[in-house]
């Protein structure tokens, strides 16, 4: 059974220094609350990952708080680079494992899944199994065609972000999702942010339930996501997105910025 | 009627869509040329984007590819191992349409550093979902404007497998795709040598000149033996295109 507690002491019990943290969201439901409570516990030498870094973990790894980072599309959507991300990796301060997001995705499966590895026709003719080394080819047993392998993701925490729970945990989210249920399912422990908590979960088209017993913790933070959003809840803040460029180019601006609006902000309830 | 290069390289990559396609939509210049494409002469595109809204129907550009209005406008919203195990990499999609940071002569692209990996001079964004919607769509239009910088002899890294160093190669890695058939540049189209799978030079936009395109690429290119003139855009592409941008 899921545990609903504040999301400070969720991450307190869940996150430590030195664990591969998945905190997923494909740009929808991307878990900002979850990110920035790790970020003002000080959590150091994580790996990070995740298909689509996006601010949010342009913020952690400013912060310092990545030692490495799994990913598959490092860039701001729409607007341009990810500055934190880029000067980390241009200065060799931050490790990478890079994918595409057909290879990810997969990952993500095999690790829900129980498996060792994922099977797809990827990445062949490309240059990224020369740089990466969880990308090897494979041949397939019964028809002797060369496919490609990527090992299981299963990280120590995932985190998402959802529309809602009930007061036994169970998750329900809708709308674009992404890889929310992999990563819940893959990771060794799980932290759901909700938007609220309900007395019982109305049916909604193409929603996915995560059972409470499928779940770790269960953190209310409403508006968690922004400025990624949540459908129904709230809407992306694109201008937030565009304007992300100029607040983290300059490293002392970003620090400067994430003390006022991260650091001092009071812990959540 | 005025236009810029900008506008006729969008107009130019809508064309390039035939109704009844499905596409597969990279953010961007192809999201626009693809929206374009949908609001004139091919109602009934299918736009599939990868955070696995397939049939969006956006009222407004996105600026990302997970905006609210592609999941609450689509035919169906699948998760993201669906959309690329499910949908792209059976070849059920007909073209996926790309951008590019680098593309060479033989329409290798890339979007994942500029110079050495392990050094690079430039950290770009990565592959995303490029590598397989290059490998497995049916074709690929690629629309990215014209550069030294960016129309370069051999790409510094391959994120997306084009024609590699020529023709066969895609046929004995076991692509199923036909590979990136059209680049849509503002100057104007590139298509591959039947022959070679090099790039060359197939129309160009009006007011363009052959030189203007030498002086932008980074290899000697060849022109068709019938080097067209890209049709201007008319009144109607250019005003659906001004409402929508």
């Amino acid at each position: 059974m899921a545990e609903v507690v504040p999301l400070s002491h969720a991450v307190e019990r869940l996150v430590h220094d030195g664990d591969s943290v998945a905190l997923e969201g494909f740009t929808h439901l991307i878990p900002f609350a979850a990110a920035h409570e790790i970020i003002r516990q000080g959590r150091r030498d994580l790996t990070l990952i995740r298909m689509t870094p996006d601010l949010v973990y342009d913020q952690m790894i400013g912060m310092g708080c990545a030692r490495k980072l799994v990913f598959s599309w490092g860039g701001n959507p729409g607007v341009g680079s990810l500055h934190r991300f880029r000067e980390a990796v241009q200065n060799h301060s931050l490790e990478i494992e890079e994918h595409s997001h057909a290879g990810m995705a997969n990952a993500y499966v095999a690790g829900a899944s129980g498996l060792p590895f994922a099977v797809l026709r990827g990445y062949l003719g490309t240059d990224l199994p020369g740089v990466t080394a969880t990308i090897k080819p494979i041949t397939c047993p019964f028809t002797g065609e060369e496919l490609t392998a990527v090992p299981a993701i299963n990280p120590d925490v995932g985190v998402i972000h959802a529309q809602r729970a009930d007061r036994r945990g169970n998750v329900q989210l809708w709308g674009i999702t992404g890889v929310q249920k992999e990563v819940v399912l893959a990771a060794r422990d799980s932290l759901v942010t909700v938007e609220e908590v309900v007395d019982s979960l109305d049916p909604v088209p193409g929603a996915i339930v995560l059972p409470s017993w499928a779940v770790g913790y269960v953190s209310v933070a409403p508006g968690g996501s922004h400025p990624s959003y949540t459908q129904d809840y709230s809407a992306r803040d694109n201008e937030f997105y565009s304007a992300w460029d100029d607040v983290s180019r300059d490293r002392e601006t970003f620090l400067s910025w994430m003390q006022h609006h991260v650091m001092s902000a009071g812990r959540p309830a | 009627m005025s236009w810029t290069a900008d506008e006729m390289m969008t107009i130019a990559a809508a064309r390039r869509l035939r109704d009844g396609q499905s596409c597969f939509v990279g953010i961007g210049l192809p999201s626009t040329a693809a929206n374009l494409a949908r609001r004139t002469h091919a109602p009934e595109l299918t736009l599939i984007y990868e955070s696995g809204t397939i049939g969006a129907k956006p009222g407004h550009l996105p600026l990302s590819i997970g905006d609210g209005i592609l999941a609450e406008t689509a035919d169906t919203v699948v998760s993201v191992p669906e959309v690329f195990n499910y949908w792209l990499q059976p070849g059920r999609i007909d073209v996926g349409f790309l951008g590019a940071a680098q593309i060479d002569r033989y329409a290798n692209i890339n979007t994942t550093v500029i110079g050495d990996y392990d050094d690079p001079k430039v950290r770009l964004p990565g592959a995303g979902g490029a590598p397989e919607i290059a490998a497995s769509c049916g074709e690929v239009i690629v629309i990215v404007r014209q550069s030294r910088r960016a129309f370069v002899d051999r790409v510094d890294f391959i994120t997306s497998f084009g024609f590699g160093s020529g023709a066969g190669e895609r046929e004995r890695l076991g692509l199923r795709g036909r590979g990136p058939r059209t680049v849509i540049t503002d100057l104007g189209i590139l298509e591959p040598d039947p022959a070679t799978e090099e790039l060359r030079l197939t129309h160009l936009h009006p007011g363009v000149d052959l030189d203007t395109v030498r002086d932008a690429t980074g290899w000697p290119i060849v022109s068709a033996p019938n080097l067209e003139t890209t049709h201007p855009p008319t009144e109607e592409e250019l005003s659906v295109l001004r409402a929508l941008t």
